[in-house]
């Protein structure tokens, strides 16, 4: 097989190293998956001794923009998408991911880490979807 | 102790995904649009990400507890139900609607993007609509 190097996203597969190391602290420090639904979801059972590392951890995602804008400038982020379409977004997001237990963090990178057959379907799922959506909002729907 | 290793895991898993471009929805929906102007970047991260994640799940495999004494918390499930997919098929509608999912949302929203904090808060909704179906079955 030949990959031409020049096409390399190296920035993308150098920063996929910085999740997978995300990954391992928590695992392998405090024994959980990192999978930002299940995280974020898991607040809502206020279980009692299970809710400060899950504050932790998205107050760390959060702080992350801080300090990099604190050191460098952000890379450009342009959302195209009208308020209307990120509030459907962000309920079938949300909704979603609590019914199927994961989203890209906890199935697409931990999941497959630790070759889950759920995992692995739920990816498949999730990628042929979002494959199909964007099809049909990009190029089928055009208004 | 705890609190602190998880919340070293959220600023090295935000920075990944700043670093990586994933904070960037344009670039995660030119993934998605694979008839269009095809962008590869996300599988790099996800490549990379497995790899890297591959190897703690390893090492994790033969431990009974976390280096913090923690019990492993890895899901024992294995059987592919209609929750999983029907779930998955909802979250990636919604992630081509908007190319925003759950990691992102967070750190677009620490940005101090006003769509993001639209995305999130519409997002925490969802999870609580489906926390309360839960909690009345």
């Amino acid at each position: 097989m030949y990959i031409n190097l020049d096409s390399v996203p190296w920035h993308a597969a150098a920063g996929g190293l910085m999740i997978g190391a995300a990954v391992t602290l928590l695992l392998l420090f405090n024994g959980r998956i990192a999978g930002v639904s299940g995280i974020v979801g898991g607040l809502y059972r206020m279980q009692q001794g299970d809710i400060s590392w899950r504050v932790a951890f998205i107050l760390g995602l959060v702080l992350s923009a801080v300090i990099w804008k604190f050191f460098f400038v952000l890379p450009e982020i342009a959302i195209e998408t009208n308020y209307t379409m990120l509030a459907l977004a962000g309920l079938l997001v949300g909704y979603g991911t609590r019914l199927g237990s994961g989203c890209t963090s906890g199935h697409g990178v931990c999941g497959i880490s630790r070759r889950s057959p759920r995992s692995i379907a739920a990816t498949t799922v999730f990628m042929l979807a979002g494959f199909m959506t964007v099809y049909l909002i990009r190029h089928v729907f055009t208004f | 102790m705890v609190n602190f290793m998880a919340l070293l895991s959220g600023v090295v898993f935000g920075l990944g995904i700043i670093f990586s471009g994933m904070v960037n929805p344009a670039i995660v929906l030119a993934f998605l649009d694979i008839t269009g102007n095809w962008d590869s970047s996300l599988l790099w991260v996800m490549g990379s990400a497995v790899a890297a994640g591959s190897i703690a799940f390893a090492l994790a495999k033969k431990r009974k507890h976390s280096y913090l004494g923690s019990s492993m918390q890895i899901p024992a499930v294995t059987k592919i139900d209609s929750p999983l997919l029907l779930g998955s098929l909802v979250f990636g509608v919604g992630w081509g609607i908007a190319g925003i999912c759950p990691g992102p949302a967070v750190v677009l929203a620490g940005t101090g993007s006003i769509d993001a904090l639209v995305f999130l808060t519409a997002m925490l909704l969802g999870m609580g609509i489906y926390q309360n179906a839960q909690g009345r079955r």
